[in-house]
């Protein structure tokens, strides 16, 4: 008969194991949070954040790319949450699964995963040559809520579906219309839900760099309306670490940037959380 | 027309927003691209890897095979310490210990794919220079940071596969004996297996489709790698380094490289939402 190894043995060995596959996760994460705000903390005066950048970056703050990515970020989600919470509500409120829904639901999730680049490459043909629009503020808040559409549209059919039944019931058996019902009723509820969405796109508008990269170029001045090209926090730290422009300037910005995307996130995991317990 | 019936029709054209954005994408990136497939020849495209586009060479074979070394390196170091935390946390440990663990782990997916490339420039990259050899810009390191990258997407898919199997199956196992890891091995995993190849397919797809991070530490140089420690340019970061100055029929070639990843992102997506329905 071959030895084997005792099975509770082999549990403690597993156990230890994956525990330390969990650690090391946890670690590099650790590492990631710590390194990142040890250098870049320091660097974040209020200046820096007041300024704009001078010099390639080189000198001055970083004040231009934080209007640039506010006015992307709102233009994007200005665009998408509409989109996102409509397809939502028609999934949920309005038809039984079927191929329509299946058809919508598999573009929402293929659209989920087309990298960032093609999303880059697709908006510059369409905005930035075909339309004519140019590296500006419009191409990329276009192509960036393209980009965002999946995640509200996941988040918000999550949040509506777990408005319970009755609460619909209640209103049908007061005489309400279903249109009446769904913005009354079941949006106010879904709402946490629907916030936390929109929170994740901001989070991910914020980080991204390869979409805007083509769609909304790398221009230093305050853009000033839509057709101006406008360089983001993310684009800026892109290339002043690449280029070697500046590393304390760039580890700022890493710094504002991790931090503003860690704390959008974790608000808006928090409100999801709320939501969820309060109806289960 | 009532107002009902109205809102319902408004709400579907909202809805086919998705789709038509993918189909628009795809018409697109197509018709910028096909042009110079057809030009060059698909086999001499794909298979060829003398990459000269001034001189009218498009060859992009060394490109996909880096491509899918890197990811096949991310998934070395990914699939394991992503499958070992959903595993950890759907399993192992108490629901106070998860309630804190899980929404740190996501904390990972928010970090900027830029910042990932940035410390493996400051921190990895000298690292395998000095204690391994070769430029340190390399396969290896993109490797590594990509393996990182795809943790928050293996573990999350991972960790509903595995909370969606029933407790029947478990307390079935451990009332017949079995020890808790034993019914991890033999019953859990296995009943979560289609969630958890699911899993590490979305992970491919997003180590594939990574960009920014990959230019920054794989070292760009158009060959084939002969070791883990040599430089390598994937099809995402030759489009984003030479989109910027391209024109013609480089310009073009550009876009058919992002057809080759198109291609290759929605197989994997394909083969992912049939998996998972299958379950």
């Amino acid at each position: 008969m071959a030895w084997r190894l005792h099975p509770r043995i082999t549990q403690v060995v597993a156990k230890t194991i994956l525990w330390a596959f969990t650690g090391l996760t946890l670690l590099i994460l650790v590492f990631i949070i710590v390194n990142i705000s040890v250098k870049g903390l320091p660097q974040v005066t209020l200046s820096f954040l007041s300024q704009d950048p001078t010099d390639m970056g080189r000198h001055g703050g970083i004040f231009s790319t934080i209007i640039a990515t506010v006015y992307l970020t709102l233009l994007a989600i200005a665009l998408a949450s509409p989109l996102g919470v409509g397809t939502a509500i028609y999934l949920t409120e309005y038809t039984r699964e079927g191929w329509a829904t299946r058809i919508i639901r598999f573009g929402a999730e293929c659209l989920a995963g087309v990298p960032s680049i093609i999303l880059g490459l697709f908006g510059f043909v369409l905005f930035v040559m075909k339309l004519g629009f140019g590296w500006s503020i419009i191409s990329g808040g276009l192509t960036l809520a393209i980009m965002v559409l999946p995640i509200i549209i996941r988040t918000a059919e999550e949040a509506i579906k777990a408005v319970p039944q009755e609460y619909r019931q209640v209103c049908y058996s007061l005489g309400m219309s279903q249109w009446q019902t769904i913005t009354r009723i079941v949006l106010p509820s879904a709402l946490p839900g629907i916030t936390t969405g929109i929170m994740l796109s901001v989070g991910r508008s914020l980080g991204e760099t390869a979409v805007l990269l083509f769609t909304a170029g790398a221009a230093l001045r305050t853009p000033t309306s839509l057709f101006d090209s406008g360089r983001t926090m993310a684009v800026h730290f892109y290339i002043l670490a690449r280029e070697g422009i500046s590393m304390p300037n760039a580890y700022g910005t890493a710094a504002i940037l991790m931090f503003s995307i860690l704390l959008i996130n974790l608000v808006a995991y928090g409100l999801m959380q709320r939501m969820m317990r309060r109806f289960s | 027309m009532d107002k009902g019936k109205f809102v319902e029709r408004v709400l579907f054209l909202l809805a086919l927003s998705s789709i038509s954005s993918l189909v628009i994408i795809t018409i697109f990136i197509f018709e910028e691209g096909l042009p110079l497939i057809m030009h060059t020849g698909l086999k001499d495209f794909i298979f060829s890897t003398h990459w000269a586009p001034t001189k009218g060479f498009f060859g992009i074979g060394a490109m996909i095979v880096s491509s899918l070394l890197v990811t096949l390196g991310a998934m070395v170091l990914g699939v394991p310490l992503g499958l070992a935390c959903a595993i950890v946390l759907a399993e192992f440990c108490s629901e106070r210990v998860r309630r804190l663990l899980k929404p740190t782990l996501e904390l990972l997916a928010g970090i900027p794919s830029v910042v990932y490339g940035f410390l493996g420039v400051i921190w990895l990259v000298p690292l395998i220079r000095d204690h391994l050899g070769g430029p340190g810009l390399s396969l290896l390191a993109a490797s590594v940071i990509l393996g990182i990258m795809i943790l928050p997407t293996v573990i999350s898919i991972s960790i509903d596969a595995l909370t969606a199997v029933p407790d029947v199956y478990r307390d079935g196992s451990i009332a017949l004996g079995a020890t808790e890891w034993q019914t991890v091995r033999r019953v859990v995993l296995p009943a979560a297996s289609s969630g958890i190849i699911t899993a590490v397919i979305l992970g491919m797809g997003r180590a594939i489709g990574e960009t920014m991070a990959v230019i920054m530490v794989a070292g760009n140089a158009i060959k084939l790698p002969s070791s883990v420690l040599e430089p390598v340019r994937t099809l995402t970061s030759n489009i984003a380094l030479e989109l910027g100055y391209a024109a013609g029929r480089h310009r073009e070639a550009l876009f058919a490289t992002g057809i080759v990843l198109f291609v290759i992102i929605m197989v994997l997506n394909l083969s992912a939402t049939l998996i998972a329905r299958r379950r």
